[in-house]
């Protein structure tokens, strides 16, 4: 076979071929617990793309997502570690969520909720400068230290639930919650809701901006080569702390979305933990904005109708943990087999 | 100088080396080399980087197999075949960079390499570790780590490691490059003793006062040959000036034969012309007594000043690691200085950012071309207008222009015969030589001022680098500055109006074009820092 034509196959192959290995893997597991696999299968699809309204909740299930994973691409672009997404995404969350009911009420609609916005990324911009100041101008490790700031801010967010944003007439620890009514505008009385166009044109902005223009281009400098980039004249200082205030805003921006669009209120023991998840998709999708965007659909259709099918094959809800984790390593081993075979 | 008086009848050698030549592609790394090792004595192995000391040393070491010649040992003809068998034939070697892991004791670190079946035999480890340091005669305790000892102490461990197999041959590559004046003083003792005890010592350095200090017998290497040597009888009857002009002229002097000394031969001429003009120009760069602070293991800049004029080509010679790259990068920016000044143009530099820098007209040109000076997995022509991302015609509000890049690219590559593929090409799939004419070309396509080049021709080809040189001259002419760091003495006198030599992070002294303008600065560089 011509050579060019056998690299374009296993081009097409990289992302479709370890998906359906993974399924037949689970199909085999499936089998030997004794249930039917294509009913499994068959009741994923049912439950979401299959369903108006199980589509819809995987289009919603998505947006927060798609904002951290914008949030990883700039970061890992950038050669920078962000790993304290879900700290920034929480805050983001619960700082929209504390002011929410107050500004709706004080505030016109349609300044309200971007000023809601704008408070939840701020949150999440100031938060993640304590790793990005410490990475520019002391060399720290960021790997460690968005690590900490994580655990910190699920902790910080937890005791201010409990103390200055707490509802005083609720029995449990929780902000004051937003009526549905003045949360984010649905699209055609859908439950989709504005922000899920908005994480889309996100996660496509942030593509064209690392790939097509000169400041995606220095990060990816930075990125690559520190050391060139120095060399280059760059200012690796001031790009290493863009990238952490635009990364963490994304992150934070999730939050604010889940807050506004979703949930409407934050209890106390909220502990969102979607960015570890989102890591390996992005890494699968090679950074690249498009392929992200499909990757983390297959994740939320996952998400989504695994829970109804595992309920239905009376399989308890780890079986669906065990199998997304099986599909995501399986999916890494075959994507370094096929960049092994097209190596060489 | 030689204290040690030797028994009348020359005694066999402990180790024979003849006719070795060993050749890598189109480089003759040695060629027809013999050396003799005799017990009791200290050998001296002098040449200039490039010369074939370490490949010799790595045929004696095993590490590298000859294509012709013998190793004699003891009388018997052996092959050397890994360095295995160099430590069962009771030869010992010492690199120039250190084998220690600082983390460890002493005592782990004499355990490590042990198989991993065997118990760790503490006992006999500590047993030999005494003998060894009686014989040294120095003491170190056993459970010391590593990293916490002076470098001449740990440097005495990795002697000791090398002697731990047998004593007969002990080799030194450059053993005193790391080391504080006392550090080398400690050397000495330890040196005379393994002397006295009747081992056979192999003694690199660059260092003439080193040589004169130590050595009983000399070899000089020269483009893979021996040039010179001297017997301890001769060695022992010169006057140590006697002995210093030999050594500097065999090093450095001009062999008729050779054709790289007959072009340099003329250089300086016309060079002395050129640079009473070129010394008249206005300054450009003034660098103030400049000093760093010591990176890692690196050395620092102690006080470093200099001008350079417009037009003048300006060389820094010195062996390798003596500060010549933090100079490099302390006038492009990339270092911060500690005091001192730099001043370009008018303008002072203390504040200046590399992009500053870089708008002034200073370029430099890196030696570290995969390291810093590019992005590997980036295409070639992206790596063209590395330096200028954001500047217009290649970016307009921000927005990437392939076609300009591309285009522009393509000249580049045109003009300075460039072989790749095309300019969509990764970089890092270009051979060397080739990457570093792209950086020839984007360093120089736009009207620089000044140019630092950090081992302009390292590592190219001779067509190549001829054209590397004859480019840097045409700048010149034109107007340009430059600044050449090399450790090819041969190019800085063909190349260079005035040649400053640094030994420690110090300039220890500038030298004109004169008639015997390389034993000048060799002299310079091999006696630099002792007097």
């Amino acid at each position: 076979m011509n050579r060019g034509l056998a690299l374009k196959l296993l081009g097409w192959l990289r992302p479709i071929a370890p998906i359906i290995l993974a399924l037949l893997i689970g199909a085999l597991i499936l089998a030997a617990l004794g249930r039917d696999p294509s009913a499994f299968y068959l009741q994923i699809l049912r439950r979401t793309v299959l369903s108006p309204s199980g589509a819809q909740e995987v289009l919603v299930l998505m947006a927060p997502l798609l904002c951290l994973a914008a949030s990883l691409i700039v970061c890992f672009r950038a050669g920078l570690w962000n790993l304290g997404v879900d700290g920034q995404y929480m805050l983001g969350g619960v700082f929209t969520s504390a002011f929410a009911a107050a500004a709706t009420a004080s505030m016109p609609y349609w300044l309200a909720i971007p000023c809601l916005v704008a408070i939840g990324i701020a949150v999440g911009v100031v938060w993640s400068m304590v790793p990005a100041l410490l990475r520019a101008y002391q060399g720290v490790n960021e790997i460690i230290s968005t690590l900490m700031m994580t655990f910190l801010a699920l902790s910080t967010g937890a005791f201010l639930i409990k103390t200055v944003f707490d509802d005083p007439e609720s029995p449990v620890p929780q902000t004051i919650f937003l009526p549905i009514e003045d949360r984010l505008p649905r699209l055609f009385d859908s439950l989709v809701h504005i922000g899920v166009i908005a994480a889309v044109v996100i996660v496509l902005a942030v593509h064209v901006i690392m790939t097509r223009t000169a400041f995606g281009l220095k990060l990816q400098i930075v990125g690559h080569n520190p050391r060139a980039a120095e060399h280059a004249g760059l200012n690796v200082k001031r790009l290493t702390l863009a990238v952490f205030a635009i990364s963490a805003g994304l992150a934070a921006l999730g939050g604010a979305i889940d807050v506004l669009g979703v949930r409407g209120v934050v209890r106390a023991d909220w502990h969102p933990s979607f960015g570890l998840l989102v890591v390996p998709l992005v890494f699968l999708a090679r950074f690249h904005g498009v392929a992200v965007i499909a990757f983390v659909a297959f994740f939320a259709v996952l998400t989504i109708g695994g829970e109804s099918a595992s309920r239905r094959a009376d399989l308890p809800h780890d079986f669906l943990l065990i199998m997304m984790s099986l599909i995501l390593l399986i999916l890494a081993l075959t994507d370094h087999l096929i960049s092994r075979l097209k190596g060489r | 100088m030689h204290q040690h008086v030797h028994a009348g009848a020359p005694a066999a050698p402990v180790v024979s080396l003849s006719g070795i030549t060993k050749r890598f592609g189109p480089v003759l790394a040695n060629s027809d080399v013999s050396l003799q090792l005799y017990a009791g004595e200290v050998h001296a192995l002098l040449g200039e980087n490039g010369a074939g000391k370490s490949t010799l040393i790595g045929i004696l070491s095993g590490l590298l197999q000859p294509d012709a010649g013998s190793i004699v040992v003891r009388g018997q003809t052996v092959s050397i075949a890994a360095p295995r068998e160099a430590i069962a034939l009771g030869i010992g070697t010492v690199f120039q960079h250190a084998t220690l892991v600082p983390t460890l004791t002493v005592v782990e670190n004499l355990l490590l390499g042990q198989p991993w079946w065997v118990r760790l035999r503490r006992t006999q480890t500590l047993e030999r570790l005494a003998e060894l340091s009686r014989l040294l005669g120095v003491s170190i305790d056993p459970d010391a780590t590593a990293g916490e000892l002076s470098l001449g102490e740990q440097q005495q461990i990795e002697i000791i490691k090398a002697l731990w197999r047998g004593e007969r041959v002990l080799i030194l590559d450059e053993p005193t490059s790391m080391l504080t004046p006392q550090g080398v003083r400690e050397l000495g003792v330890v040196l005379n003793r393994l002397r006295s005890e009747g081992m056979a010592i192999v003694l690199i350095t660059h260092k003439l006062h080193e040589v004169l200090e130590f050595g009983d017998r000399l070899t000089v290497l020269k483009l893979g040959q021996v040039v010179g040597a001297l017997e301890p009888q001769r060695f022992q009857e010169m006057t140590e000036d006697q002995a210093r002009r030999f050594i500097v002229s065999t090093m450095f002097g001009r062999k008729e034969d050779s054709v790289d000394s007959a072009a340099s031969a003329r250089a300086p001429v016309a060079a002395a012309k050129r640079q009473t003009s070129v010394l008249q120009q206005p300054a450009l760069l003034e660098s103030r007594g400049i000093c760093t602070v010591r990176r890692q293991r690196e050395v620092a800049l102690d006080g470093v000043s200099f001008t350079v004029h417009s037009g003048e080509i300006f060389g820094v010679a010195g062996v390798d690691g003596n500060g010549q790259k933090q100079l490099a990068e302390v006038i492009a920016g990339q270092m911060q200085a500690s005091s001192g000044q730099v001043f370009f143009d008018a303008h002072d530099l203390s504040s200046a950012s590399v992009a500053q820098r870089q708008a002034l007209g200073l370029r430099y040109l890196t030696d570290d071309r995969l390291g810093e000076g590019t992005v590997g997995s980036f295409s070639v022509a992206l790596n063209s207008v590395l330096k200028r991302v954001g500047e217009a015609p290649f970016w307009q509000r921000g927005w990437t222009r392939d076609a300009q890049i591309t285009s522009y690219a393509s000249e580049l590559i045109a003009t300075y015969d460039v072989r790749t593929p095309g300019p969509d090409a990764p970089i890092g799939t270009l051979s060397g030589g080739n990457i570093q004419k792209l950086l020839f070309g984007r360093e120089l396509i736009r009207a620089p001022k000044l140019v630092v080049y950090n081992k302009p021709t390292y590592g190219l080809d001779v067509a190549n680098i001829q054209a590397a040189r004859d480019r840097i001259r045409a700048q010149a002419q034109q107007g340009v500055a430059a600044v050449i760091i090399s450790t090819e003495l041969e190019e800085l006198v063909e190349l260079c109006d005035r040649v400053a030599v640094m030994s420690r992070g110090r300039m220890v002294g500038i030298i004109e074009a004169c008639d015997d303008y390389a034993e000048a600065i060799g002299g310079l560089m091999v006696g630099g820092d002792s007097r």
